[in-house]
């Protein structure tokens, strides 16, 4: 009987073949941990009485929900960070470089078929390159820290075939949030996704990051795209044998299987405050906003700077409406000078952030109040997510976002 | 059979990790630190109102979002007994089990139960509530193991021989 | 008998022919400057009034500046508030534009004119001849209200310019030996005037960092004599001057200092007082944990070339946040095109919007408890960059990022 991706990637792992519901103990090939659960990870790897980390090469820090500190101990994390890195002797630390799940693809940290965990629920993120990678805790980082293995229970897959051509206004970003709003936000609790078809085939790295980075808004344990040629050119590298093989196959069992015709498409956004609230841009045009945030690991990568940039060039963000721009990495920052992106941002009146979480995560980069409205590019949209209970948070593709900063209120993308 | 009971306060859909606690108060430096902040996006008044022994009811996919593991920690700190939900998100229910949270999963008392409500839990049997009897499915052996022990700290301080 | 230039401003504003230190006249003012530190105070205050307006929507500017982007619930309420003032009340304002004083001497002071802002170093519009104070909201209201205040006319120290500046030596350091001199207290309710041929070295980057510094020896105001290089950079940014005011040969001054540049070194202010001014090679070897080059004293192009200079090709010392600010958004599309932003991001500094940042110590970039900052900011006060227990080293560009450099305090040509 056929396998779905998740399924080979196990099997790989383990040296066996697996079904969904087995519980099995993999071997880790790549920890990512950030700063904000740092000291807990360093306590309770303490606590759990480990002395060393099982592969230092393996084992990867971020600093990126609190850079810039905001708060007077914030910089604790960065204190207690260093600290444990030089005690454990980790290779590979971050500090200011940009979002984890940007870093860990783009540094070259995760491969086709791997297996990574991290400490934050958007790890589902690498199965951009085929890699199964999902979010865990801090305890349960801390025993991978001391054993490198977890345990897993394989799951389901849900498999998404999108077939034909995208709207020129439509980003991948609507793609997936269309998917969380049929599927609904735990519609694919426990499973993995899996999405073919030529749409998919058609699609870059970057698009592809956008939706496995959101496959957790619908509940999805991971979510997978197979290694293609794109693929090796993103991680620079030749595919071998074992890791072109990780497709789903034609016999492989699915628990459920979704079609999609690219053309249906529409720009979406997730309304206020349930990010499987889904609706059509063009049925909320008009609403007065006043921010525009574009960032995040979900969509401040380099083709969302640049679909943002095409939108607002020549023009200038509405009175009285910020757009804040926070690309994911330094290397994207530095893209975005060299291609002109980032001059066309800031002359429009972006003001353009360090790369760091920034506003998605809640701490800083634009904190609203009662009754004002953001319409964002990341990737939740829950309550007093950007600051109070009464902020509306609209999500929706750097394109739509765009055009809704130049125009001071909700509009569907040209 | 292990058996308790508790007064239930109720709680909807999607109970996300932001409302459990927001990110603003993720750098302090304590859990007990960040328990006064729970549920505040949602119920600011309810952090205090929680008694030790209290049991919380929500519907489903509750634990949504981020893997902050300050989200179950706060709920025991809190005093929480259980949680019984409809459905939870899975990196919430990892870290729950990891943590020794007991989360039961039940479809049918959150739209039966009232706030202040008293309700009965007889661990992996049922719940009982109004003369009504709910069951209650059994975990898998993996995660039983990691609860007798006491969580997932303590299961690897027995390996590594340091308690 | 003849008057310093900060008594023929007032007499100028108060409609009088002479005023003399010690007077106290009703002035009319030019312009109201505000910033997103108290404006939400003012506006509180300003509802409280049984006849609130305002008497010239067009003397006021609104600039948001310390905490931009917003980052807490409480300074998002603040915020919304000038936010929905400003716009109801049509009054010019800027959000993401940049440091106010850095923004108020791009788009609007001029010679000659009397500015209100509230916020202390106000005082650097003197830079271009123009007498700005910092002001209370109090004080700010009534103007807002009224479109007048009251000042007491103050006593003038006037500094005699000679020589120029050694290379490796920044306008900073000048001030910074001033106020050494002179003591945090040695001008207070002074006007603090510049001349002398050892004037036309400074440009004008170099003259607002000295005037805007000069609040940190108490001055009530600074002004510098207007000249050529005023009036070019009135001009390029698209300005006439109200008013050339200079001091008569026989006005009267409280003292005057001579100071020949060529004496100045670079110097570093020790925590907790920005008089504590000490040789910079003196503080070499002092651990740091982050280091800022930025706010309205030394944001600006100039200053960032000098560290960008310094740093090309070389990288931020791993445990050291090295936080580069542009004082504005116009110095920061400049720094773009210069390659000087790309320069920073390649040496791993971490580059902010433009925005006071670590020097008001309450928005991004804060420090914790213990660490130590080395920063181009204002002031080096207990617990001003963040925690209470910390310190802040003040310097000049180019020791600050051979700092950052370095992990620990050093000063530019320690850096090979």
């Amino acid at each position: 009987m056929g396998e779905t991706i998740i399924e080979k990637i196990v099997r790989n792992n383990v040296g066996r073949v697996v079904h969904p519901g087995d519980i099995v103990t993999v071997n880790v090939d790549r920890v990512m941990i950030h700063d904000i659960f740092i000291p807990f990870v360093a306590a309770k790897f303490e606590e759990m009485g480990f002395t060393k980390i099982w592969d230092t090469d393996k084992a990867v820090l971020i600093y990126d929900h609190l850079v810039p500190a905001s708060q007077v101990d914030d910089t604790r994390h960065f204190r207690e960070g260093n600290a444990f890195a030089a005690k454990y002797d980790m290779k590979h630390v971050h500090r200011s470089d940009g979002i984890c799940h940007q870093l860990m693809t783009e540094a070259g940290y995760v491969k086709p078929g791997n297996i990574v965990f991290g400490t934050d629920s958007h790890t589902t993120t690498y199965g951009c390159v085929g890699a199964f990678s999902s979010g865990i805790g801090y305890t349960e980082m801390a025993s991978i820290l001391g054993t490198g293995t977890l345990w897993i229970r394989v799951p389901e897959t849900i498999k998404i075939h999108i077939t034909g051509k995208l709207p020129a206004n439509v980003m991948a970003k609507d793609i997936i949030l269309k998917l969380i709003g049929d599927l609904g936000a735990d519609g694919a609790t426990y499973k993995a996704l899996e999405f073919t078809g030529d749409t998919i085939e058609q699609m870059s790295v970057a698009s592809r990051m956008s939706m496995s980075n959101m496959a957790v808004e619908a509940g999805a344990k991971c979510a997978l795209f197979a290694p293609d040629e794109k693929t090796a050119a993103y991680c620079e590298m030749t595919l071998t044998q074992k890791e072109r093989e990780l497709v789903g196959d034609t016999d492989a069992q699915y628990c459920q299987v979704l079609h999609y015709q690219a053309e249906d498409f529409v720009p979406v956004m997730a309304c206020p405050s349930n990010v499987d609230k889904i609706k059509p841009v063009s049925e909320l045009v008009g609403k007065e906003i006043d921010q525009v945030f574009i960032g995040s690991c979900t969509n401040g990568r380099l083709e969302d700077l640049m679909a943002a940039a095409e939108i607002v060039r020549g023009k200038h963000v509405a009175p009285f409406v910020k757009l804040i721009v926070t690309p994911a990495s330094r290397k994207i920052y530095r893209q975005a000078i060299e291609n002109g992106t980032m001059e066309v941002l800031t002359q429009a009146g972006a003001i353009v952030t360090h790369p760091s979480c920034g506003l998605c995560c809640g701490r800083t980069g634009g904190i609203l109040t009662d009754h004002e409205t953001v319409v964002a590019t990341n990737n939740r949209n829950f309550l007093g997510r950007m600051g109070t209970s009464k902020v509306g948070i609209y999500l929706a593709s750097p394109r739509t976002a765009a055009a809704c900063a130049i125009a001071g209120k909700i509009v569907v993308p040209e | 059979m292990e058996k308790f009971s508790g007064k239930v306060w109720v709680l909807g859909d999607d109970i996300d990790t932001d409302i459990i606690i927001p990110t603003e108060y993720l750098a302090l430096k304590t859990v007990e630190d960040m328990t006064p902040y729970a549920f505040s996006p949602l119920r600011p008044e309810l952090a205090a109102q929680i008694q030790k022994g209290d049991i919380l009811v929500a519907g489903k996919n509750f634990g949504c979002g981020s893997s902050r593991e300050q989200a179950p920690e706060i709920i025991k700190a809190l005093g929480i007994q259980c949680v019984i939900a409809k459905s939870y998100a899975r990196i919430f229910f990892r870290n729950a089990i990891n943590n020794g949270l007991l989360l039961i999963e039940n479809d049918q008392l959150r739209d039966a139960v009232c706030e202040g409500d008293m309700v009965t839990v007889t661990i992996n049997a049922y719940i009982e509530h109004n003369d009504n009897q709910y069951p209650i499915t059994s975990l898998p052996q993996n995660l039983v193991e990691i609860i007798e022990a006491g969580g997932l700290v303590k299961a690897m301080q027995k390996k590594n021989g340091v308690c | 008998m003849g008057m310093t230039m900060a008594e023929k401003i007032i007499a100028a504003a108060a409609n009088v022919e002479t005023v003399k230190p010690g007077d106290i006249h009703t002035v009319e003012l030019d312009r109201l400057m505000s910033n997103d530190g108290t404006t939400h105070l003012t506006i509180d205050m300003y509802h409280q009034l049984q006849n609130p307006h305002i008497a010239d929507v067009n003397k006021l500017v609104w600039i948001m500046d310390h905490n931009v982007p917003c980052d807490s619930v409480k300074t998002a309420a603040s915020h919304k508030k000038m936010r929905d003032f400003a716009r109801e009340h049509n009054i010019k304002f800027y959000e993401g534009a940049g440091v106010c004083h850095q923004v108020m001497m791009e788009n609007h002071v001029t010679s000659g004119e009397l500015i209100f802002g509230a916020d202390s170093h106000t005082c650097a519009y003197g830079a271009v001849g123009a007498f700005g104070t910092g002001v209370g909201c109090t004080d700010y209201l009534y103007a807002m209200v009224t479109g007048k205040s009251w000042l007491l006319v103050p006593e003038t120290l006037r500094f005699e310019l000679t020589g120029k500046l050694k290379d490796g030596v920044y306008a900073r350091d000048l001030i910074l030996s001033i106020i050494g001199m002179i003591g945090a207290n040695g001008a207070n309710y002074m006007a603090m005037e510049f001349g002398g041929e050892g004037l036309q070295t400074l440009c004008m980057s170099d003259r607002i960092a000295i005037c805007n510094l000069c609040v940190e020896a108490g001055a009530k105001t600074a002004l510098m004599d207007v000249d050529e290089i005023t009036l070019t950079y009135l001009k390029e940014h698209g300005r006439e001057p109200k008013h050339i005011f200079k001091s008569d040969e026989d006005a009267q001054f409280a003292k005057v200092y001579e100071i020949d540049l060529s004496t100045i070194n670079p110097i570093v202010a020790k925590p907790h007082f920005v008089d504590s001014v000490v040789d910079a090679k003196e503080c070499i070897g002092i651990h740091i944990d982050e280091a800022f080059l930025g706010s309205c004293n030394n944001g600006r192009i100039e200053d960032l070339r000098v560290g960008a200079d310094l740093i090309r090709g070389k990288k931020v010392h791993p445990l050291v946040r090295f936080l580069v600010v542009p004082a504005s958004a116009e110095v920061y599309k400049q720094a773009l095109v210069e390659g000087i932003i790309d320069t920073f991001m390649e040496a791993g500094a971490i580059v902010m919007n433009p925005n006071c940042s670590v020097c008001w110590g309450s928005c991004q970039g804060v420090i914790g408890e213990n660490e130590v900052l080395i920063s181009t900011g204002t002031r080096n006060f207990k617990g001003r960059a963040g925690h209470k227990d910390s310190f802040v080293y003040l310097a000049n560009a180019a020791t600050v990022t051979a700092s950052a450099i370095k992990g620990e305090i050093t000063t530019a040509d320690q850096i090979a």
